[in-house]
């Protein structure tokens, strides 16, 4: 045997850094009483009405394999949820269910990317964007979105990041971990420049259900997008069910069938107990998702008017359940105010740097707390910045 | 205006100032608002949730099915408001169905429950029949459980 095992690992994956935010975490999991708007799931439990379908099912023992592409009424119901939003699908044939989008996301890479071929990602990103990309042997290309821009992807941005190994362009609107949102007009332009040089397009839309501004479009939506789009969704954000791992991709029938392939023989299937569930929260799961993104929308108004009132800028999220304020100002990069501020004031928030570039100035906090929590958070945060000669200093980008 | 009486009837401590931020409002908008669904009884009292068992407070309550006759113009009405005056009446409900009113009843015992059917509240003339059922034990009280014992346990950090 070599001496270390290090020897043995695969180079690809040594090469990965360990995520920025797992640091984070162990610092923030020692501490007591402990505020975190680091995470990044609802605080809901699953509505109880899907709970209980699910324990239904298993008193009816359906336990078992299903097909590799999930169930037919589940694929079903997503065409139907799809087609809401202006894009078709054979639910037979141009559905995949997954566990979780970061499968799916995992599968599209694979299926798609060849050794060098560029993917183009807009960050501010999903932590996972990136090293997904290297490990399906891709080239990641970063594009810094702005928050002059309010961290939408702009036609020049994009236009300016292809060359000619760009194969696929990465979106995630509504934005982990910025809360933007980019309508239809801003998604029009980008569809141009995707045409124009022949891209595909990778659609991450987990977040489409939290949007607060407007109406979310899909972009296979978009004339013409349907057939170079993969979209990816799934059931974590909407209906609070994070830890059933469910989600799916909707693609051209080729596509689909290509990722099957892999989606077979490394997964089988997405497990029945969480297809069974994801099936109760589209049927009847409406009046709760509904009620939870109301909650949603007013910690998001109670967050923005307090950074405002203590004086961080932040431009306004319109989606989600992340503000990513701007800490610029202080004096302190993203990962010493994280870090002063958790151990000043027990107040956990994610640096945006581990995000990719254009966060660096910037820090992610989730308001998928409670009123109490966000509004102690806040007041923490306010005398955090009062240390510092820094509240109520001048509010820009608002 | 329903997202406020939403947000009132969860919370009635929040202030004008508390909710205009929530819903985007100005909080003059919502002080007014307020005064008027106030003054127009859409909001009637604001009240306090107490699991009084936890304040170590004996109480007994009952649910009364009670039958009566119907009279001619006034209907259940005068009736109940017969019952509904008493104050050891809690909540009053005209049914469809089996029985006509609904009667909660809260008293500090058993015994004085049973007092009040057989003295007060049976012998009202048109009142045919009653039924009482003991409370045992409350779960769950104008849509909140008392004592929830589900947990989120989310970890601190998370992508």
């Amino acid at each position: 045997m070599r001496t270390k095992w290090s020897e043995y690992i695969n180079p690809a994956v040594q090469q990965i850094p360990p995520s920025g935010i797992r640091r984070f975490f162990d610092l923030a999991t020692e501490m007591e009483g402990v505020i975190s708007l680091g995470v990044g799931e609802p605080d809901f439990v699953t509505p109880w009405h899907i709970r209980e379908a699910c324990i239904y099912s298993l008193h009816r023992g359906r336990t078992t394999y299903t097909s590799n592409h999930g169930l037919l009424e589940l694929r079903e119901g997503i065409a139907d949820y799809l087609s809401s939003q202006g894009a078709r699908y054979n639910p037979r044939k141009e559905i995949l269910v997954t566990v979780g989008v970061s499968e799916a996301l995992d599968l599209a890479f694979r299926t798609l990317i060849c050794p060098g071929d560029e993917v183009i990602i807009p960050t501010p990103c999903y932590v996972s964007y990136l090293p997904c990309t290297e490990l399906a042997g891709g080239v990641p290309v970063t594009v810094a979105t702005s928050m002059e821009d309010q961290f939408r992807l702009t036609a020049d941005k994009l236009e300016a990041a292809i060359t000619p190994k760009s194969k696929v362009l990465l979106l995630c609107f509504p934005n982990n971990p910025t809360g933007a949102v980019m309508d239809r007009e801003n998604l029009l332009k980008i569809a141009e420049v995707v045409r124009k040089h022949d891209l595909l397009v990778i659609s991450d839309e987990v977040y489409d259900r939290l949007t607060y501004t407007g109406q979310h479009t899909c972009f296979a939506a978009l004339p013409g997008m349907q057939e170079r789009t993969i979209v990816l969704n799934g059931f974590s954000k909407a209906y609070a069910m994070t830890g059933w791992r469910l989600g799916y991709a909707a693609a051209n029938e080729e596509f689909i069938a290509a990722m099957t392939k892999i989606h077979q023989y490394t997964m089988l299937c997405a497990p029945i107990t969480a297809q069974v569930s994801a099936l109760e929260a589209l049927r009847h799961g409406k009046a709760a998702m509904e009620d939870m993104v109301a909650h949603y929308n007013r910690r998001r108004r109670l967050v923005v008017q307090g950074f405002k009132e203590i004086g961080l800028p932040c431009f306004e999220p319109g989606g989600a359940f992340y503000a990513f304020p701007y800490i610029g100002n202080t004096g302190l990069t993203a990962t010493e105010f994280a870090e002063n501020l958790l151990l000043e004031e027990k107040v956990a928030v994610i640096p945006g740097d581990v995000f990719g570039p254009g966060g660096e100035d910037c820090v992610r906090c989730s308001y998928a707390s409670s009123v109490e929590d966000l509004t102690e958070a806040l007041q923490r945060m306010g005398r955090f910045l009062k240390r510092r000669g820094l509240q109520n200093s001048k509010v820009v980008y608002i | 205006m329903h997202e406020i009486l939403d947000l009132l009837q969860n919370n009635s401590r929040l202030t004008a100032a508390q909710i205009a931020v929530l819903t985007g409002r100005k909080e003059q908008e919502v002080k007014t608002m307020i005064e008027k669904l106030e003054a127009d009884k859409t909001i009637i009292k604001y009240f306090t949730l107490i699991n009084w068992e936890k304040a170590g407070v004996e109480k007994v309550s009952a649910l009364i099915e009670v039958k009566m006759a119907p009279q001619r113009d006034v209907g259940f009405d005068a009736v109940a408001e017969r019952i509904y005056r008493f104050p050891e009446v809690k909540t009053v409900h005209l049914m469809s169905g089996a029985y006509d009113l609904a009667v909660l009843v809260e008293e500090v015992t058993m015994k004085e429950v049973a007092m009040f059917v057989a003295t007060k509240l049976a012998t009202i003339e048109n009142v045919l029949s009653t039924a009482t059922h003991f409370v045992l034990k409350t779960y769950k009280q104008n849509g909140f459980i008392l004592e929830d014992k589900e947990s989120n346990k989310r970890l601190v950090v998370t992508p």
